[in-house]
């Protein structure tokens, strides 16, 4: 909302600098997004002149050479190119020195040989209007043919004001008005109110207009309608000093009839929508929902396609208006109409909201309609509107208004109690004060036993309805200066901490940070072109994706599947710019449509891709590691150790449960036997689909969620030093198919830890077979074991080992 | 005569053991005097055939300069060996100004999550609880239940994402959206559990719109605080604590009226400049201050009282509105983290540009 400083003053002015009024405003609930200046600015170089002499110029056919007294001694000499310029004018003078609108200082300059100190103005050259054709000339103005040459021109015509640019919230549509920020900052800064613009209504009394017809067939879409009508109207350009507000608030003036209406609708907060009575068919108006595909053209020119939703305003050959979003061509005034009906009615909020939605049309009347009007704003407009009609138009009001619904319901009485307000703000407020700002905000008050009685006024009926309303309107004019800072007393009974699976997620976060990964941030969107590129075939598990409705792009128009993307995106992006040796890791939610209830499911995935050297190359080595399979395994069983679940990784069980990973090096996590994740490297196709080159990459992914969910709170302690393992070193040769992870549970059964350190195959091993080499330790509970005892657990392993075709290496 | 040599012998043997150049040429002397052949452990052995009167004077002196020839050997070995050690040593230098080897990388958290963390950390240390709630979420939760009127312009398919359904659910409340804030989880948590209740919610939400400040995902903390008596003073000391947690001892904090649909009073939270120290002018230059505009302010978040509707609505526990009252808050983790560490566009965050996420975490 543009508040046009010029115009507010009509109601209020305090005693403030436009900064120090913004700032006020902001900290009562009203921000400001900035201070504008409209018009022109040097105002001292704009003065009244009179043309005392005008001739043609010597050298141009449409310039005029004048003489003007600009009332300091020696008249000016003005070089003009309006035609309506002539002796004896009373006229606007901007001299050298004065800022134009657009920011530009003016200064004398030659025209065709003749040296103009300064210039005649136009409407448009001072932003009072949008004419250029003509100079003005103020002789008809109040006062203007006497008053006497130099005097200030801002005296006569608002050519500059500042505008503040208001940021209104939704629930007060009462200050998308002049009228009602005037009371805003009445209540925020003292400074007195002027009565109502309505408050003396001069239009003819009745209930009726002859000849005219209104029928409200939806009462509940439409809680007033109220017409008044009017004859003898003359259309024409509206004076300065509207055109100059309309502008400043950022509308075109148009002309008396429709700047008439939008004036209304800027100083009351009410649309009005005036029509040529001439053309409302049967001077009779319906206002009923459309028909499912009726058709109207509205005033853009554009043919609009409503359903029964849509309330119209139809007269007896159709719809005329979109009821409080917008009018429509056939019955628009027009500079031949010389009867007009003014519309003023309240619409119901939602179901103008929709409309306006549906139709993809919003204007200064559905905005604030939307929001919800009080039906008493209809008539407090039509008040004002009449006084205009006659004043600008020279029109006769018809006797009577038509009122379909009236005034709204009684306002509601709130009881605010002192004790209430203090206990909810942490300190009281005087109630004597509590009545004063209420009161200056337009409410009434009447003592009560606990506090006060306070009756909403219309225009806030629907925003104030309760206690905490009502507290709220005198804390903000109040403010919260005062307001001491306390903390209050956590008595939920529970300390402020993490819980277990919280401090678990970030030990499983930290252990990647710790061997180098980068955190990324990706996008839980993705386009569904990511399906393709992660190559899933149709009817894959991860192709089931949660769909948003309206996605800001094709790129974003599905939920992630799998967190995989975004990390290669990241990785993508890198790459591309140089940074090719990568270890992101990411952590975050990833969606599927099968969710238990009936909202999809999420779970928290922790991720990771590997490319290149995983460690910067160093003077003290040779080249660094690479990133593969066993990178990515590794980076896993860290995570897995970090949080003491017990690790297996398997192949696949369904090879083509990730399309998008190698074939031959691809692994199923498994906590607890539970598959929750894969390690693997990314399918060159993919990799390549990414552009990363044709180096290996390797991934992984991971349900933090199940994996935190497996993890002990609390680790129980296990004696491990009263009697010392005994360590041995066992190379076992197996066949080459059989895996080592078969080996590792052959002896773990009889050792209390193994672990595989070496892996060897050659010739003098045979064809096909490979050697496990493993550490052992074995260890009893009770004891410490003897050299003996160790030979009787190998002699076990041997027996079982020749089961899977293997032996001890001698 | 047997006891002159042996002090010949002694004297002799400590000239030479103090002579010697090396631990080597020590051992030599220790071989020569005290080995098997040498002549003064052959005179003890030899003791038992002297002449009984001899053998005790000749047994002892032999016996003393052997122990003391042993102490200065072994002494003198000892310091000879500290002299080599520092000698090799002095020789063995690296150039210590290499880099240490093997590398070891250390990562980083991303800055959203370093400032998630810090967040919550915070409000663990003021007593209050971490939740979190699902990012695609009902209409129910994201709008209803938190008083926003069926036309709140929030609910437009402009400013919230809609996902795709199989039907159209018969009740509006059970359509599915993103949520556009962390608040829905103000009344499953209520839900959840009767008050008092106290509790942080870090996550993502969702809007479309997309600039230099804004992204159509981001990450919010809302806060929710319900007790008999809590107060928008609380509110208050609050915000205030955690303000001068993550910006510095120095900051205030002001309450400014606004508008939200699930609190009221409603109000945001500007915290003074850290870069200003809140006068809108830079110290040193006197120029306008850019990161506050010259106010003095920076606007951190939204917040407010409950709205009684709010607490009203919540049928699983009693949050009577006459007995139960709180505020509730909510803030961008992102704009904490521009504002804190001077990051001037939001899409910074999510290029994961390496030369962005080494500087963080």
């Amino acid at each position: 909302m543009r508040l046009v400083l010029e115009w507010l003053h009509d109601y209020v002015r305090p005693d403030l600098e436009t900064r120090e009024l913004a700032a006020r405003l902001a900290m009562t609930g009203t921000e400001v997004d900035r201070v504008e200046h409209h018009g022109v600015a040097a105002l001292e170089h704009f003065v009244v002149g009179r043309v005392l002499e005008a001739g043609r110029h010597p050298d141009a056919d449409r310039l005029w050479v004048c003489t003007v007294d600009v009332g300091d001694g020696a008249p000016s000499t003005i070089v003009c190119g309006a035609p309506n310029v002539a002796a004896g004018q009373t006229v606007a003078v901007a001299r050298p020195g004065a800022i134009m609108p657009d920011g530009t200082r003016l200064k004398a300059a030659k025209l065709r040989g003749i040296r103009s100190e300064g210039m005649i103005l136009a409407e448009d050259e001072v932003a009072i209007g949008t004419e250029h054709a003509g100079i003005m000339v103020l002789d008809g103005l109040p006062g203007g043919a006497e008053i006497a040459p130099g005097a200030p021109l801002a005296q006569l015509l608002p050519i500059a004001t500042e505008v503040l640019e208001l940021e209104v919230t939704p629930n007060r549509p009462d200050c998308l008005a002049v009228y009602g920020v005037a009371r805003e900052v009445h209540a925020a800064t003292g400074a007195p109110l002027g009565p109502p613009p309505w408050e003396h209504d001069p239009h003819p009394a009745g209930d009726a207009i002859a000849g005219v017809r209104i029928d409200v067939e939806v009462g509940d879409l439409c809680p007033r309608f109220t017409a008044r009508a009017f004859e003898d109207v003359t259309i024409g350009p509206s004076p300065w000093w509207l055109k100059a507000r309309l502008l400043a608030a950022g509308q075109r003036p148009i002309n008396t009839v429709v700047d008439i209406t939008n004036y209304v609708m800027l100083l009351t907060g009410q649309p009005l929508h005036a029509f040529d009575l001439d053309r409302v068919a049967g001077a009779h108006l319906v206002v009923r929902r459309a028909g499912d595909g009726e058709r109207m053209t509205t005033l853009d020119d554009v043919e609009r396609v409503l359903d029964e939703d849509v309330v119209l305003i139809a007269d007896d050959e159709g719809p005329t208006s979109i009821a409080g979003v917008m009018g429509g061509a056939r019955s628009e005034v027009h500079d031949g109409t010389t009867r007009v009906l003014i519309e003023a009615a309240t619409w119901d909020g939602p179901n103008i909201n929709r409309t306006s939605a549906r139709l993809g049309l919003r204007s200064e009347a559905s905005a604030r309609f939307e929001k919800g009007l009080a039906p008493e704003q209809a008539l407090e407009a039509q008040a004002v509107a009449s006084r205009l009609m006659t004043e600008l138009c020279g029109a006769t009001p018809l006797a009577g208004t038509i009122d379909a619904g009236g005034a709204g319901p009684a306002p509601a009485v709130v009881r605010l109690r002192d004790a209430r307000l203090a206990a909810l703000l942490g300190a009281p407020i005087a109630r004597e004060r509590s009545a004063e700002i209420l009161g200056a905000l337009g409410f009434g008050v009447a003592q009560a036993a606990d506090g006060l009685d306070v009756s909403v006024p219309p225009f806030r009926r629907t925003d104030v309805t309760r206690e905490a309303d009502v507290i709220e309107e005198v804390a903000r004019i109040e403010g919260f200066e005062g307001l001491p800072a306390t903390v209050q007393e956590n008595r939920t009974g529970r300390p402020g901490q993490l819980t277990a699976a919280q401090r678990l997620r970030r030990r499983a976060e930290d252990v990647l940070v710790g061997r180098g990964l980068r955190e990324v941030v990706g996008w839980s969107f993705a386009g569904e072109a990511l399906l393709d590129r992660l190559r899933l075939p149709a009817g894959h598990r991860l192709r089931a994706v949660v769909r948003v409705e309206n996605p800001m792009s094709e790129a974003q128009a599905i939920l992630r599947p799998t967190i995989l993307g975004s990390l290669l995106d990241s990785a993508a992006h890198n790459a591309a710019r140089g940074m090719g040796d990568l270890a992101l890791f990411e952590s975050g939610a990833v969606y599927n449509p099968d969710g238990d209830g009936p909202l999809p499911a999420e779970h928290h995935a922790l991720a990771a891709v590997l490319r290149g050297a995983l460690q910067p190359a160093s003077w003290a080595a040779g080249s660094p590691p690479q990133a593969g399979f066993f990178a990515a395994k590794a980076l896993v069983e860290a995570v897995f150790g970090a949080l003491r679940v017990p690790l297996a990784v398997a192949p696949p069980e369904d090879p083509a449960a990730w399309p998008f990973l190698h074939p031959g090096r691809a692994a199923a996590v498994l906590a607890g036997g539970e598959p929750i994740g894969f390690a693997g490297e990314v399918h060159p196709l993919v990799v390549a689909a990414w552009d990363l080159g044709d180096q290996p990459v390797a991934a992984f992914a991971l349900d933090l969620g199940r994996l935190v969910a497996r993890a002990p709170e609390t680790a129980g302690y296990a004696d491990l030093t009263s009697f010392p393992a005994v360590r041995q070193d066992l190379a076992v040769v197996v066949p080459d198919d059989v895996p080592a992870a078969r080996v590792v549970e052959i002896v773990g059964a009889h050792a209390s830890s193994v672990h595989v350190f070496d892996v060897y195959r050659g010739a003098q091993l045979g064809e096909g077979r490979t050697s496990l080499a493993l550490h052992c330790e074995f260890s009893a509970r009770d004891r410490t074991l003897t050299d003996e005892d160790v030979a009787k657990v190998r002699e076990k392993i041997v027996a079982q080992l020749a089961g899977i075709g293997g032996e001890l290496r001698a | 005569m047997t006891a002159d040599r042996i002090d010949e012998l002694r004297a002799e043997a400590t000239a030479a053991a103090e002579a010697a150049p090396d631990t080597a040429a020590l051992e030599e002397l220790r071989v020569r005097y005290l080995g098997r052949k040498a002549e003064l452990p052959n005179l003890l052995r030899g003791v038992a055939e002297l002449p009984p009167e001899q053998r005790g004077v000749v047994g002892k002196a032999a016996n003393q300069a052997r122990q003391a020839l042993e102490a200065l050997i072994e002494h003198r070995a000892a310091q000879l060996a500290a002299g080599e050690l520092d000698a090799r040593l002095a020789g063995d230098r690296v150039d210590v100004t290499l880099p240490g080897a093997p590398p070891q990388p250390v990562g980083s958290l991303h800055l959203m999550t370093a400032v998630r963390r810090e967040i919550e950390d915070v409000f663990c240390g003021l007593g209050f609880a971490v939740v979190e709630g699902p990012e695609v979420e009902l209409v129910h939760y994201n709008f209803d239940a938190l008083n926003h009127a069926p036309a709140h312009p929030a609910r437009s398919r402009s400013d919230t994402f809609y996902v795709a359904t199989a039907q159209r659910p018969a009740d509006p409340g059970d359509q599915v959206v993103l949520r556009t804030h962390t608040s829905p989880m103000q009344i499953r948590s209520m839900e959840a559990q009767p008050p008092p209740i106290q509790l942080i919610v870090p996550g993502r939400v969702y809007r479309p719109d997309s600039d230099a400040t804004h992204t159509p995902q981001f990450h919010q903390v809302e806060g929710l605080a319900v007790d008999e008596d809590i107060t928008l003073a609380d509110l208050k000391g609050t915000l205030l604590a955690f303000a001068r947690a993550i910006f510095g001892d120095e900051r205030d904090v002001r309450l400014r009226p606004h508008y939200f649909p699930f609190t009221e009073p409603s109000v945001e939270v500007d915290v003074s400049c850290f870069m200003c120290a809140g006068t809108g002018v830079l110290p040193r230059t006197g120029v306008r201050c850019n990161l506050c505009k010259g106010t003095g302010w920076l606007e951190i978040l939204g917040s407010g009282m409950v709205d009684p509707n709010v607490l009203a609505g919540i049928e699983a526990h009693d949050y009577d509105p006459e007995r139960w009252q709180g505020y509730a808050f909510g803030m961008g983790i992102e704009r904490i983290a521009m504002l804190k560490h001077g990051v001037p566009d939001l899409r910074l965050f999510y290029d994961n540009d390496l030369r962005f996420l080494e500087q963080f975490g």
